[in-house]
């Protein structure tokens, strides 16, 4: 236990220090964006991992909450109300996709998730007057929290650093929780759950909302980020890539969806410049990664330590 | 009145091709519960491969085949040395269905191109049909007659064949089909086949109308998961009626509310769910 | 379907050939290459066009010798996969990580946007063929510079033949339901209804539509023509299947529906179709008589508006280069050099740059015809010096909303 907290510290000063170590501001837009997709995978696997809901429809709180904030930002609102209520209403079209959407299980829940993500793109594709069509909106500038400039590459890396160290935490606190133990027990024993009394609706509602929560604050970083948002950034293609991100890393993993991040930002924005054929390495690292850990990267390499370990313990012991 | 009989058979036409499309991904769903998500990309490959042949003097029939039969092989090749690993994980099978999406769109765009390939229909085919002052593309009613006779094939082959009982066996209890002696793995083979097959053909059919072009697989591959989904999975009469309901809904729902356009079949997809999560026919409660 | 596989993997050759030519060391007295990132599109569904403005652009440094005022030149290709966010992440790494001194493309209005801000505060000097209106309009960026066609440029000449000289009346619009679809043909119904027509009828297909069916058997009767705004494969789409429903209407376009790339393909159902466009591979002159034989050379295809886009793009930085001498280091004096370009002679004819960063140029009216057993867009007349504001006042155009698809109102609807 002392172990993992000195390498909890040690990555923790590594992830600060990377604006300081990397000085190429390119590399360091590069990490904060990844920062933000992190964020994305992590709290759909909130469904994901945590519930067994497969979600195709992730995206979609990223839109709606980029849009609300460029809108409630051009209506006058101050950008601390602008945040604020783009989250609350991103988070109450979470509730209600949740009703929907869990009137459903299995391959019914994932259509439904497509379809409402679809619906969402297709609003901000046709809804011309108000988002500017496939032409996108510009978010005028980002905030100050605080006073605090974060226009700089490496002062907005910290800024989502703190915010993504706060998300990881809260939510790994709530899969450590109590919630977090009968949203595990809804996934595994549906029934038996029923009959020890719980609500199990309710506690998977709950979980949508949660990630529909965190979506909607990594879209808000999203914005901050890019000061622009257009319908590609909700498209199918995004949500399945979210959905791709926290299966390849591993959904039974907290840092699982992090690396599968990690892997998929790195391949679409640096190995493309060097590998024309980026999106068969792709392919081909989701089908070669599956082969050998059929539950993802970190679930895999854990096995493999383990193995790698065991003969020794055993050595030891005798 | 002219504008309800052309676009009612506009809708029809455009389910027959949906059937095609979509009546493998039903079966292989049905059967093997799995959602092969790489689809839309057999599909795609199906029209380039049919326009290859064609390009290279071969006969549009003979096209048609043999983009089937292509398509199948690669169906066989995935299911056997990947997917029949990956039985009962379902987040892997989305990810490698996805997988080979990806790399499938991204061969078909080193090999044949970003630009569209046509296939023209075969010359008779070619002039519109003319009756009584109205004009409706022949090979259009063409496509429409061979998914009613590929649907009529595959009820004769589900309801009155050995096979056709081991796979109904399979959809509806695995354990007791594999119990009573049933070759479940074969079973799973052929099915997967059948279905690459059908998006194969599918795939050249519509290339005279639709053609080979980079992006035809994710315009179709949500098209095959509504109308699986509407009609209820692993049912082949659901996938049947599932594709003229989204033939009208599709044709309907654009002509009348043109603004809607952009998620005309969302929106019912969800009021069906919502209402009957299994599907209109649904065999297997997803 | 003139393109095969060994076209491209020869074009892939080339363009090894070409970077592999770039290492060589400069020999002129200034400090290194001149660097140019050029944004395309080479994967994904928009990736036809991506790769056609990279022949274009290849094409032309290669008739350079890969040198601009005697100076190597460096180009920098970066896939945008059609992506906002990639797009503005791969500037990053040209303006940030590379260094470069100015920047072609991006390909696709709304990745141009999501640039923009970055552009204005880097202070980037930037050739874009992206046809949003307002880029050079009502939000005029001054660090960019089109020397293409805005979306609706080339729509209103169209709309002059159109009404002018064919006498048609009443016509019906169908377009692609997105920003370039809609500005395209407002561009053509406001020309068209200034001078007395009708447009009776607007229908929108949605970019992800597989099938025209429904759309097509709604066009009213006795319609003269229809203009299509259609973009990449699905202009090809569009004429397949109008002659598929048996519909013989005059079939009218902007600049990007009956486009070379795909002519072979839209093949005799094209036959008569015009269209407006600011390029043609029939123009005859001599940089493009030349340029076509050698696209057609190395690519087996004819050269369309991408290939088109990026050599004009090639052909403005040169001379603005060439009028600094060289000193792209300079950011401020090439882009001043950029906005001051005059070309009595370009691949599209005489072009200038106005006040806004866009070009004017001729738009040429053209035509599909067989010609020794192959379609092309034969030039039946030539707009000469087209503005981006046509022959409206500038300042008055500007006052009025930017177009879209409920502006201007569509007041003739039957």
């Amino acid at each position: 236990m002392r172990r993992k907290g000195v390498l909890l510290f040690a990555i923790g000063m590594a992830l600060i220090a990377v604006p300081l170590i990397i000085t190429s501001e390119f590399y360091v837009n590069l990490a904060s964006q990844i920062l933000i997709y992190a964020l994305l995978a992590v709290s759909l696997n909130l469904l994901l991992g945590y519930g067994g809901m497969v979600s195709l429809g992730h995206a979609s709180f990223v839109g709606l909450a980029s849009y609300a904030a460029v809108l409630l930002l051009n209506a006058g609102f101050g950008q601390l109300a602008s945040a604020v209520l783009a989250i609350l209403f991103s988070t109450a079209c979470g509730g209600l996709f949740g009703l929907l959407a869990l009137r459903a299980s299995g391959i019914g829940f994932l259509m439904i998730t497509l379809a409402l993500g679809q619906i969402v793109w297709g609003i901000a594709y046709r809804a011309n007057t108000l988002t500017n069509g496939d032409n996108g909106l510009r978010y005028a500038a980002r905030p100050h929290p605080f006073g605090i400039a974060i226009d700089s590459a490496s002062s907005f890396y910290w800024f989502s650093l703190i915010v993504f160290a706060i998300a990881l935490f809260f939510i790994w606190r709530v899969t450590r929780s109590p919630f977090g133990a009968s949203l595990q027990g809804a996934r595994d024993q549906p029934r038996r759950m029923r009959m020890l009394g719980h609500n199990v609706w309710l506690i998977q509602w709950l979980a949508f909302v949660l990630a529909s929560f965190w979506g909607s604050v990594a879209g808000l970083l999203y914005v901050y980020y890019n000061l622009f948002i257009s319908p590609h950034a909700i498209s199918l293609q995004q949500s399945a890539e979210v959905l791709l991100m926290a299966i390849l890393g591993g959904a039974s993993a907290l840092t699982g969806p992090i690396v599968g991040a990690v892997i998929i930002t790195l391949v679409k924005n640096v190995v493309s410049t060097y590998f024309e054929r980026w999106n068969s390495l792709l392919g081909a690292i989701f089908v070669v990664v599956i082969m050998f850990m059929p539950f993802g990267i970190v679930p895999g390499v854990r096995q493999l330590w383990a193995r790698w370990r065991a003969p020794k313990k055993l050595e030891r012991a005798a | 009145m002219q504008f309800w009989i052309i676009q009612t058979l506009n809708s029809i036409a455009f389910g027959g091709l949906l059937f095609l499309l979509s009546s493998g991904f039903s079966l292989a769903f049905g059967l093997m519960r799995i959602p092969n998500l790489a689809h839309g990309g057999f599909f795609m490959l199906g029209a380039y491969l049919g326009a290859t042949i064609v390009y290279y003097g071969g006969h549009f029939w003979i096209a048609v085949l043999g983009a089937g039969l292509g398509v199948g092989l690669v169906g066989i090749a995935f299911e056997r040395l990947i997917l029949r690993r990956l039985a009962g994980n379902v987040q892997g099978q989305v990810l490698v269905t996805l997988g080979v999406s990806f790399i499938i769109a991204d061969l078909c765009l080193l090999i044949w191109t970003g630009d569209p390939w046509t296939v023209p229909a075969p010359a008779e085919l070619r002039p519109p049909l003319r009756v009584a002052g109205f004009a409706f593309p022949t090979f259009r009613l063409v496509v429409l007659a061979i998914a009613l006779v590929t649907a009529v094939a595959l009820y004769l082959l589900m309801d009155r064949t050995r096979l056709g009982a081991m796979i109904r066996a399979g959809v509806d209890d695995m354990e007791m089909a594999r119990g009573v002696g049933i070759p479940v793995s074969l079973l799973f083979t052929v099915v997967f086949a059948l279905g690459a097959v059908l998006a194969g053909l599918g795939g050249t059919l519509g290339a005279p109308m639709l053609n080979a072009y980079p992006g035809l697989d994710t315009d179709m591959l949500p098209l095959a998961l509504i109308v699986v989904i509407l009609g209820g999975a692993g049912s082949l009469l659901g996938a049947f009626v599932g594709s003229f309901v989204v033939g009208f809904l599709y044709n309907f729902g654009i002509a009348l509310f043109p603004d809607l356009a952009y998620f005309i079949l969302f929106l019912p997809m969800v009021l069906v769910l919502v209402f009957r999560p299994q599907g209109l026919f649904g065999r297997v409660q997803t | 379907m003139s393109l095969n596989r060994r076209t491209v993997l020869k074009g892939a050759l080339a363009t090894g050939v070409a970077t592999s030519a770039l290492k060589v060391p400069a020999t002129v007295a200034q400090a290194g290459p001149i660097k140019v990132g050029f944004l395309t599109i080479k994967t994904g569904p928009l990736a036809s066009g991506g790769l056609q403005m990279e022949q274009g652009l290849v094409t032309f440094f290669k008739q350079k010798g890969n040198k601009m005022a005697g100076r190597e030149v460096e180009l920098h290709t970066q896939d945008t996969a059609g992506n906002p966010a990639q797009a503005r992440t791969k500037t990053q790494e040209l303006v940030e990580r590379l260094n470069v001194h100015c920047i072609i493309g991006p390909l696709a209005a709304f990745e141009a946007l999501a640039i923009d801000d970055y552009i204005r505060t880097s202070k980037t000097p930037i050739l874009t063929v992206a046809g949003a209106e307002d880029m050079t309009q009502r939000k005029a960026n001054p660090w960019l510079v089109r020397p293409s066609s805005t979306s609706a440029q080339c729509s209103y000449p169209m709309a002059d033949y159109s009404f002018k000289e064919l006498k048609h009346k009443r016509v019906a619009t169908i377009g692609d339901d997105f920003a370039f679809g809609h500005e395209c043909v407002a561009g053509f119904q406001k020309a068209f209804e200034d001078l007395g027509g009708k447009v009776v009828q607007k229908l929108w297909t949605p970019l992800n539509a597989p099938d025209y069916g429904t759309y097509l058997s709604q066009f009213k009767p006795n319609l003269d023509a229809v203009f299509t705004a259609h973009a990449g494969s699905n202009g090809l789409k569009f004429v397949r299947q109008m002659a598929e429903y048996g519909i013989k209407t005059q079939i009218l376009g902007g600049f990007t529906p009956i486009d070379e790339s795909l002519l072979q393909q839209i093949g005799e159902n094209g036959l008569g179709a015009m269209t407006g466009c600011w390029y043609s591979a029939q123009i005859a002159n001599d940089i493009n008589k030349r340029f076509v034989a050698e696209i057609q050379k190395e690519y087996e295809v004819d050269p369309g508006v991408y290939a088109a886009e990026t050599y004009v793009c090639g052909e403005v930085l040169n001379h603005a280069v060439e009028a600094i001498k060289g000193k792209v280091e300079d950011k401020e004096a090439l882009n001043k050099a950029l906005h001051d370009t005059k070309l009595p002679d370009s691949l599209r004819g005489p072009l200038s740059i106005d006040e806004f960063g866009h070009v004017v140029g001729n738009i040429y009216i053209r035509k599909v015809e067989k010609k020794d057993g192959k379609y092309v867009n034969a030039i039946i007349k030539t707009y000469p010096n087209v503005s981006q504001f046509w022959t409206y006042n500038k300042d008055a155009f500007l006052k009025e909303p930017v177009f879209s698809r409920d502006y201007p109102p569509a007041k003739n609807l039957e």
